[in-house]
């Protein structure tokens, strides 16, 4: 199975990369910012798979020339079975609205980046007539809220955008897959932990993840749970939903 | 700051915790906060693991492998690593950890740190035995690189070192090689210290793990089961595990005065029906109660003590008094664990497994345990004996100092960043 994982040092793409290598025998192209993070990663992606290929890659996520180069060259190497982005970042919301430049930061990684990834690989898997794209959202992108709206909206955004990028690709042989993680134990959310809020394990995210993109399922919700509250949380008139300290 | 208890369940203190996850960012992360402990998955019982109101440093996210050499079983990983993690990986390959403590749901740091040991403790030594190289990072940002040949005094200051002289952050390990899954098991019925020791005995080395379990309510042991296997002759097989799990903490022990005698009676007469020989996977003979997720909630909100204590050889004499004491009590356990460690001394300053005898119990924590404690104390201290750190909640200070005499020279290679509840119970910082 050919993957690229973008973002590879976030804890979901390691934790799906572990899954897959796992699995079966892979060829693997991970591309993230951090090289020494990243190297981490492919040695022990290494250990758990020694007949796996792994190749790293590091690069500006925001680099429109470098992203049509990454994906081109991935494209020359064969055909590729997923391309998963999972990078982001999530900044304190007080701290996003006392701070233009961060937000337009968090903006910009979280929204615009994906996005231009995800443009720059359709292309060569509509050409391929196959593979899926799996990004990773949030149910932050679900409904605004005003603990972490900044970073929400950016989630809500790519959910419109792979919405749009699975209309274009139907019945072309690719497959969009949205993923929408609640809370997990990771650095990203370890805000969140501090504040004594209970996060799903990462592995079992992983997992369902996973299996998400092997059914290509067009919305992912993990843990699977998340479908029933986030139906709720979307459902809440706004009357009762603003009262709500949530 | 958030609640966080260790798996006895006796205090849930708010802790902060701060999670490690970039091995080569740590040494950034340790100044910057108040003392603090390691804290791999909680697994150990009391507190050697907490630091309530100050620093945890949570190692759950120092789970990468570094290297593995197929030809020489050596294995670098992190330390957060979980030792099923290893076993699932490596075991296919051929080789597998020497020393398996009863969870395999420990991290390697955790491993060391506590110098655990395993049911094969005469076979293969304590965790420590088969640590080839660990890096340890002071609060003071130096970086100590030790093995069994290069700043050895080191190693064996970390290696049952409670987690005080440092953060483990990396290690390198002599795996074994291993047939495979399947062991070769034998459970025995017997009665009397005596039959325990001569079958202790007669079982190495031919039998590579032994351990049994008795019946601690009778005040003598007049029921025990004495179980030992090795690996089989044919490793062909699927094993599927289903882990059960308890949901919830019941509103009160499920292990009480009036259930313990039933409970040990139904044990015994569950495990009855398998006596003499059959093949078993290794994971249910070694890890029997990872079988049930979260048991250690069967004794409700209060949590529960554990008790585990060994004695030398010679004063075998003294299980049978705590035996006894304990009958009398009225208190006691349904797994009830009594074992032999081989004769080798281990190479930590401060771990536990000396020769001797140890016995295990558990006790649901309840008003009136401390007379018990206080009894048992005595008869430990009085054979010369010593309690497990990784198990312990509550050993007065002086029985800790009595029955640890490298102390003195252990407390040289304290880290003064590294502080836990129990650290400042038993040395006072």
């Amino acid at each position: 199975m050919r993957i690229v994982a973008i973002g590879a040092t976030s804890a979901i793409a390691e934790h799906c990369c572990r899954l897959w290598v796992q699995r079966e025998p892979c060829d693997l192209l991970l591309v993230a910012r951090d090289a020494a993070k990243a190297q981490r990663i492919a040695a022990d992606l290494g250990v758990r798979a020694p007949n796996a290929t792994i190749a790293l890659t590091t690069m500006d996520f925001l680099d429109t020339a470098a992203i049509e180069k990454l994906a081109d060259q991935a494209a020359a190497g064969g055909a590729i079975d997923i391309v998963l982005i999972a990078h982001g970042m999530m900044p304190d919301q007080k701290d996003v609205q006392g701070d233009l430049a961060l937000c337009r930061r968090t903006l910009e990684v979280n929204a615009i980046s994906p996005a231009l990834f995800a443009e720059a690989f359709a292309r060569h898997l509509e050409r391929m007539g196959r593979g899926t794209l799996a990004i990773v959202g949030s149910v932050a992108g679900d409904r605004g809220r005003k603990a972490n709206y900044s970073y929400g909206a950016t989630k809500g955004f790519l959910e419109r955008y792979a919405q749009g990028l699975d209309h274009r690709l139907a019945g072309r042989g690719v497959k969009v897959v949205l993923i929408k993680p609640g809370p997990t134990d990771t650095p990203l959310a370890a805000a969140h932990k501090a504040r004594g809020r209970k996060l799903a394990a990462v592995e079992d995210v992983a997992r369902t993840i996973v299996r998400g993109i092997d059914a290509g399922r067009p919305v992912v919700y993990a843990p699977t749970l998340w479908v029933a509250i986030m139906l709720v949380v979307r459902s809440l008139p706004r009357a009762v939903f603003n009262r709500l300290d949530i | 700051m958030r609640p966080v208890s260790s798996w006895g369940r006796l205090t849930a203190l708010p802790h902060d915790v701060v999670e490690l996850s970039d091995r080569a960012a740590l040494a950034g992360q340790l100044p910057r906060h108040r003392p603090g402990i390691a804290h791999g998955l909680g697994r150990s019982y009391g507190d050697v693991c907490l630091n309530p109101g100050g620093t945890l440093w949570r190692t759950a996210g120092l789970d990468r492998f570094i290297a593995f050499d197929q030809t020489t079983g050596r294995l670098s990983c992190e330390a957060g690593v979980v030792l099923r993690e290893a076993q699932d990986l490596l075991l296919p390959r051929g080789w597998g950890l020497p020393v398996l403590p009863g969870t395999r749901f420990v991290t390697v740091g955790g491993a060391i740190a506590n110098d655990v040991h395993g049911k094969n403790h005469h076979a293969t030594g304590t965790f420590g035995d088969h640590v080839t190289r660990l890096r340890l990072l002071r609060s003071d940002g130096e970086e100590i690189v030790c093995g069994p040949a290069d700043r050895a005094d080191w190693l064996a200051a970390t290696v049952g070192g409670l987690g005080l002289t440092g953060l483990i952050a990396d290690v390198e390990l002599q795996l074994r090689r291993v047939p495979g899954s399947w062991l070769e098991s034998e459970t025995i019925a017997y009665a009397g210290l005596d039959t325990f020791l001569a079958l202790s005995d007669e079982s190495h080395p031919a039998w590579e793990h032994a351990v049994s379990w008795i019946d601690c309510t009778s005040g003598a042991i007049e029921r025990g089961l004495f179980l030992r296997a090795r690996p089989a002759a044919d490793q062909q097989g699927d094993w599927r595990g289903r882990r059960l799990a308890l949901p919830f903490a019941p509103p009160l022990s499920l292990v009480n005065r009036l259930t313990l005698k039933p409970l040990n009676r139904l044990y015994w007469l569950m495990n009855r029906r398998h006596l003499g020989k059959r093949v078993v996977h290794y994971v249910p003979f070694l890890f029997p109660l990872d079988a049930v997720a979260d048991w250690n909630r069967i004794y409700g909100p209060k949590g529960f003590y554990q008790y585990q204590c060994v004695v030398p050889r010679e004063a075998a004499g003294a299980i049978a008094d705590m035996l006894a004491a304990i009958a009398r009590s009225g208190d006691g356990s349904v797994l009830a664990v009594l074992k032999t460690f081989g004769d080798r001394w281990p190479g930590g300053l401060l771990s536990f497994a000396r020769p001797g005898i140890t016995l295990a119990l558990d006790f649901h924590n309840h008003a009136g345990l401390d007379a018990l404690f206080t009894r048992l104390d005595a008869i430990v201290t009085a054979a010369g004996g010593r309690l497990y750190p990784a198990k312990d909640a509550r050993m007065p200070r002086a029985m800790f100092e009595a029955g640890y005499p490298r102390l003195e020279e252990f407390l040289k290679y304290r880290d003064p960043g590294m502080s836990s509840a129990m650290s400042r119970r038993l040395m006072g910082s």
